[in-house]
């Protein structure tokens, strides 16, 4: 059977996928949590604890005010010790709200059983309002605040009329959404009804890559019990977990440059958002958890945890009883090919954290440099049909106007030029300066 | 932490495509036409081609060591290539020092003084070649026939004229094409190779089998090679259906001269060509038509090499117009 795929650009890196088959095993909390103020795009949460207070678990301890924002809860039970600056994923210190944990007391309000609650009785207003108050963000990685998406616009503009769900994990090693899909289908599958309910929509497609036959089997077993539901089975390419391209695979449906999903009718969300939404609808449950893949070729053992927000990083080693591999050479937060290089494992997790990744020496070392040869592969993997040879060659010349006519902006930062460059030349690293000198003087001009 | 870690930018996996593998998969696809080669012409075309990668290699040496001392890059296989094709580009009986002088037109005009590798407005092999053919032309004219032939003929060395040449001398003189075609290879003997040339193009059969290498191996694409053919063959074959006396016909055109070795391996060189599919098919029917135009028309015989350099020069404006489709640019959503 041929496979849906996107239709430009794309690579097939090593899947690497060693943690797969390690069933999710949930970590209890840690002594102390540190809670990002900003664990999402758009404005950070405002805090509306103050040392000293003391919190349960699920407790609200800042606020959403802005219109892209989310809110904050704790993730254990105890003291508020500080607020503090912390360094994140970014390597920048950021405010976070400090926490010293004492027992593990929850909010009543949250139901903690295992029992699956299907009956939506909320209206879709209603589950929106849910979505926001418990705190839920996209978690693919973006950590787009997920009511956002449900909101109704003003006027007669584009109302969705699919739900679109990635369960693609196009990433090399993560395995985080795959654990989830497997051991957490029926509250997925119920996430998903809420979901369709919210957005009034009355079909909803899940997207989930040939490698993950279980997974698709499973799901698609399920799914018949759910009218307008499809599971679709797409061809293993990096990047498909992108929105554009995941929409694209499945609906054939292309979402114009500058434009969002919802332009082209779609609403769309992660696999693990649909278990989230889930749990803050059906469970009165806040985004205090989420499922972490620790991985890497020098470690023993690898493994998908559940851990609560604002955990260090080194929680996930310790849960392995391993020390940091003495070849260590990069640590990566998120995948090999758009995951963050960090310092050190006391970062603490947050709701984009899927997953840890370590490098030793030999993969970690960037290849020499050699002079472009024109072989033109970076244009045919580029997955938004760019030129990245050429965006290189203008954006180290600093000549931003030419990127801008260039069509600079719409890269992803997707790494499929870096990542087939023969010439191993840092490609993404100067379009990077490019785009981000670009949006800038685009603001400026506004 | 003490430990050193690398903080670089995503992404942190890297393929495994490099310079050396594309190039020396150019050489390894080049391996059956240098095999016909060998064949119908004997060690010499051997001789030939192994001083040619020889000359060029030890010319970039020379040049990156003691003349611009910058790092060495003379063995990533792309200098092997070019002495690969200038040799293909030639009689086998070139004296070793015009050779020599090809190379250095080669490696040193063509391709260091532009800046290298990746940096050569035109392909290196053909400048050299075109140089070789304007400074010496009596033997770059001049074709040994294959050595079948001369066993049979019982001579010591025995030349013969390109079916180009013949082709060209016969429609200067006013001969029917019916009447030169005893003079003439079959097409049999032009598909796998048994007619004078040079070394590299005789064997149309080896080239494509070099030629599907490279596209099974994805170095090229098939675009450049069958629009390129695809052109010259219907440029060529409108005369021929208008006037097939005066005029030969299509098939003879792409099996004869450089067509095959010129649109798979010189026309597709990557360093030279559009990097767009649209750009590259321009340039290949635009070279295609050129080649056939220079072989009706000019006062060369083979105009295959000249219409691959004529189009090289189009290459930056031909990039400058012809893009690849963007994503999400002029979208059509069924609405």
């Amino acid at each position: 059977m041929k496979l849906n795929t996107f239709k430009i650009g794309g690579v097939h890196p090593p899947e690497n996928k060693i943690s797969a088959a390690l069933p999710i095993k949930t970590l209890p909390p840690p002594k102390q949590v540190r809670l990002l103020l900003s664990q999402h795009l758009g404005q950070p949460a405002v805090p509306v604890v103050k040392k000293g207070d003391r919190v349960k678990v699920g407790a609200l301890i800042a606020g959403g005010e802005a219109f892209i924002s989310a809110n904050i809860h704790s993730s254990v039970s105890g003291t508020v010790l500080k607020i503090d600056n912390v360094i994140d994923v970014s390597g920048y210190r950021k405010e976070a709200i400090v926490i010293q944990r004492e027992g593990d007391e929850w909010e009543d309000s949250i139901d903690r059983s295992e029992e699956l609650n299907n009956d939506i009785t909320l209206a879709p207003e209603e589950i929106i309002d849910k979505i926001k108050e418990m705190g839920i963000v996209g978690l693919g990685g973006a950590a787009f605040p997920s009511h956002v998406k449900y909101l109704p616009l003003p006027g007669d503009a584009a109302k969705a009329d699919t739900l679109v769900i990635n369960g693609v994990e196009c990433e090399p090693y993560l395995t985080a959404d795959h654990r989830v899909m497997l051991e957490k289908s029926d509250e997925i599958l119920s996430g998903i009804r809420v979901m369709m309910k919210a957005g009034r929509v009355d079909r909803a497609i899940i997207g989930i890559e040939a490698n993950k036959a279980d997974a698709i089997e499973l799901l698609s077993g399920k799914a018949r019990a759910i009218p307008g539901l499809e599971i679709v089975p797409l061809k293993v390419k990096y990047p498909q977990g992108a929105e554009k391209q995941l929409i694209k695979a499945l609906l054939n449906r292309e979402i114009p440059s500058g434009k969002l999903p919802l332009d082209v009718s779609c609403i769309i969300n992660n696999i693990g958002t649909a278990l989230a939404v889930y749990e803050a609808v059906q469970k009165n449950k806040p985004l205090i958890e989420r499922v972490v893949t620790m991985t890497g070729k020098s470690l023993k053992k690898t493994g998908n945890f559940k851990v609560r927000m604002g955990s260090p990083a080194s929680i996930l080693l310790e849960a392995l009883q391993e020390e940091l591999p003495p070849g260590t050479a990069r640590i990566i937060c998120g995948g090999p090919m758009m995951g963050k290089a960090v310092n050190n494992l006391e970062i603490p997790i947050s709701k984009g954290t899927s997953g840890f990744l370590l490098l030793d020496e030999r993969e970690a070392r960037r290849k020499e440099t050699k002079n472009c040869i024109r072989c033109a592969k970076c244009i045919s993997v580029c997955p938004m049909g760019l030129e990245p040879y050429l965006l290189e060659k203008l954006a180290e010349r600093r000549n931003f106007e030419a990127c801008e006519t260039e069509d600079i902006v719409d890269c992803m930062e997707c790494g499929s030029c870096s990542f087939t460059c023969p010439s191993n030349r840092f490609l993404l690293d100067y379009i990077r300066y490019g785009k981000t000198n670009v949006m800038r003087i685009m603001r400026d001009r506004r | 932490m003490s430990r050193e870690l690398t903080i670089s930018l995503s992404p942190h996996e890297k393929g495994n495509l490099s310079v050396e593998k594309i190039m020396w998969s150019v050489v390894i696809a080049l391996i059956p036409a240098l095999t016909a080669s060998v064949y119908f012409y004997g060690i010499h075309a051997l001789r030939v081609v192994v001083l040619g990668m020889l000359f060029c290699i030890a010319l970039e040496y020379l040049i990156q060591k003691f003349v611009l001392k910058t790092k060495v890059t003379a063995f990533d296989g792309s200098a092997a290539v070019t002495g690969l094709l200038l040799a293909f580009n030639v009689p086998s009986s070139i004296p070793w020092w015009q050779l020599l002088i090809g190379s250095a037109a080669a490696i040193g005009v063509a391709k260091m003084a532009f800046g290298g590798l990746g940096k050569n407005p035109f392909n290196p092999a053909l400048v050299g070649r075109a140089f070789m053919l304007a400074s010496f032309p009596v033997q770059m004219n001049t074709w040994p026939a294959p050595l079948r032939k001369i066993w049979e003929s019982g001579a010591d060395a025995l030349t013969s004229a390109t079916p180009l040449g013949i082709l060209k001398e016969g429609v200067r003189d006013g001969t029917p094409i019916a009447d030169l075609a005893d003079k003439m290879p079959s097409y049999f003997d032009m598909f796998i190779g048994n007619m004078g040339g040079c070394i590299g193009e005789v064997s149309a059969f080896a080239i494509l089998a070099g030629g599907i290498y490279l596209l099974s191996r994805k170095i090229i694409s098939f675009h450049i090679p069958l629009f390129y053919l695809l052109s010259l063959a219907g440029f060529t074959g409108l005369f021929w259906l208008f006037n097939p006396v005066k005029y030969a016909d299509p098939l003879f055109h792409i099996l004869a001269g450089g067509a095959m070795l010129g649109a798979w391996f010189m026309a597709t060189d990557m360093v030279t060509c559009p990097m767009s599919i649209k750009g590259q098919v321009i340039f290949a029917i635009s070279g295609g038509i050129l080649c056939g135009a220079i072989r009706l028309f000019g006062s060369y015989p083979e105009g295959c090499s000249y219409s691959i350099l004529v189009m090289n020069a189009f290459v930056p404006l031909i990039d400058k117009y012809f893009k690849p489709k963007r994503f999400g640019k002029e979208v059509d959503n069924g609405k």
